[in-house]
């Protein structure tokens, strides 16, 4: 038998030959051309990951903008608007962040910006502040009354028709027409900023009304009651609506 | 050389051939990172009942991630549930600046916004399809799709019961909610969280014990979205019922 490679006969040799050609061709595609992704065997792939994590974002963060906008975010800290985000209103500003002298982030000043999330929409949480554009004072900017990094309701609420406009309507037709709100409520100054959380005053006993419309009250236009008889158990505004109590001249008849 | 000699001196061959195949493969294998000590399960978490619809989440999304502007083109998004007296519910998906009707508002027993986005599930239908392994859940949770290895078969697309992936119309390929992984992997929130001015969303990690979303979860009832499907979503809702899915 013919014998040639390390001793092995010819037929043998042949075989291992081709054998190791197809191996190493094996081998080297293993290794040289298919990806290194390809390879792993865990369920995510790292060459993904690091593709998604190397992507630039263009939101820099709430916490960024402090570092050289002192005043509005020592505005902001204390306002209504302390949670919302810098970028919500300017936008995407990471260009800015990075290089502050380059992509100075727009300002919305129009009228048509807070309405975004102000303007009045029934599916809206109960409670969040909301105008309706159309009636709250056209074409004026909310900037012009509004600070946006501390919105507040601007310097007026002096009068409670503002924002009690049903109340004073009806009230502006009745006989308590001329008396000021204050005469019945106290109104808290902070009720003015904070509406909801500080609420004005109420009368809650029969006296309140006595003081006028009783019998041996000095005030000569208001109708006057027995106290003691009139109205039994029950308060007065159980009967009558301070707003709108009744004209006087029907309670003249009864009388 | 016998037979007996011949066959060892091959068997041997074979052995070292095989031997260095096994030490290309280990070498290859020692090139993925080291596990991490203490995994993290990002999640997001959105309260209904502080979502006004203003639509911020999705313009964000948009910019952040480029996403086409087309409407249909959508990482996340809003839609608003309305129900009837007649016990009826309708759902749209808002748009920006748009008014809504409020004639007939009679009729309207409730209605309320609910922010959308990829649900990130722990056991992913849209993986399970996927025919090249295109998509996957990495290790932190996130569901993420290789646009590189993605056909464009839209499998995906038909298998995700939430509807949260879309064909992107330049790269053909299927694209979703990353929970904006270049971000939280720089320890910044997604882009939908950080602008959202009412906190409606919130995202953390839900292996902590500190973060913003378990603090959703201790404080409110949380539901997932179609639970009955067993996909165990990673976006927890509060303050949803029935009528949601």
């Amino acid at each position: 038998m013919k014998r040639s490679l390390l001793g092995l006969p010819d037929h043998v040799a042949r075989l291992l030959v081709v054998f190791v050609v197809f191996i190493g061709g094996a081998i080297a595609v293993r290794t040289f051309v298919i990806p290194a992704s390809l390879k792993e065997t865990g369920r995510h792939r790292t060459s993904t990951e690091e593709r998604e994590s190397a992507k630039e974002p263009k939101y820099a963060g709430a916490s960024q903008c402090g570092t050289c906008h002192d005043a509005e975010s020592a505005a902001k800290a204390g306002g209504y608007h302390r949670n919302v985000s810098c970028e919500t209103c300017h936008g995407a500003a990471k260009i800015h962040a990075d290089d502050p002298s380059t992509g100075t982030p727009p300002a919305p000043r129009t009228r048509g910006f807070c309405p975004v999330c102000h303007a009045y929409d029934p599916s809206r949480p109960t409670g969040f502040p909301q105008i309706n554009p159309a009636i709250h004072n056209p074409l004026k900017p909310c900037i012009a009354c509004h600070n946006p990094h501390d919105p507040k309701p601007p310097v007026i609420p002096t009068e409670c028709t503002a924002c009690h406009g049903e109340i004073a309507r009806t009230k502006a037709v009745s006989p308590h027409a001329l008396l000021p709100c204050t005469t019945c409520h106290d109104v808290p100054e902070q009720h003015r900023v904070s509406p909801r959380t500080v609420t004005a005053t109420k009368p809650n006993t029969k006296a309140f009304c006595v003081k006028c419309h009783g019998k041996n009250s000095t005030v000569v236009e208001a109708p006057k009651i027995d106290a003691d008889t009139h109205g039994e158990k029950y308060l007065c505004w159980d009967c009558h609506y301070p707003h709108l109590p009744e004209a006087r001249s029907w309670t003249d008849e009864k009388l | 050389m016998d037979r007996r000699e011949a066959v060892r001196q091959v068997a041997t061959w074979f052995g070292a051939i095989f031997a260095g195949l096994g030490v290309c493969g280990a070498s290859a294998e020692t090139s993925a990172p080291a596990p991490r000590t203490r995994p993290r399960s990002y999640g997001m978490g959105v309260d209904v009942d502080k979502c006004i619809g203003c639509g911020q989440c999705a313009a964000a999304c948009k910019t952040e991630n480029g996403v086409p502007p087309e409407p249909h083109y959508v990482r996340t998004w809003v839609e608003r549930y309305v129900e009837t007296t007649d016990g009826a519910v309708s759902v749209e998906t808002i748009q920006p600046s748009q008014t809504r009707e409020h004639a007939a508002e009679k009729d309207i027993l409730r209605s309320f916004f609910v922010p959308k986005l990829c649900n990130h599930c722990a056991n992913p239908p849209c993986v399970q399809v996927c025919p090249v392994g295109a998509t996957f859940s990495t290790e932190d949770g996130a569901v993420l799709v290789d646009s590189a290895r993605c056909i464009g078969c839209r499998y995906c697309i038909q298998a995700c019961p939430y509807g949260a992936r879309y064909l992107h119309p330049a790269t053909k390929t299927a694209d979703k909610c990353t929970f904006c992984y270049h971000r939280i992997k720089k320890d910044l929130l997604p882009a939908c969280v950080e602008v959202c001015p009412t906190q409606a969303r919130v995202f953390g990690n839900l292996n902590s014990p500190a973060s913003p979303l378990t603090r959703l979860r201790r404080m409110r009832k949380t539901f997932v979205l179609k639970p009955g499907l067993n996909t165990e979503p990673k976006v927890l809702y509060a303050g949803i019922d029935g009528e949601v899915r």
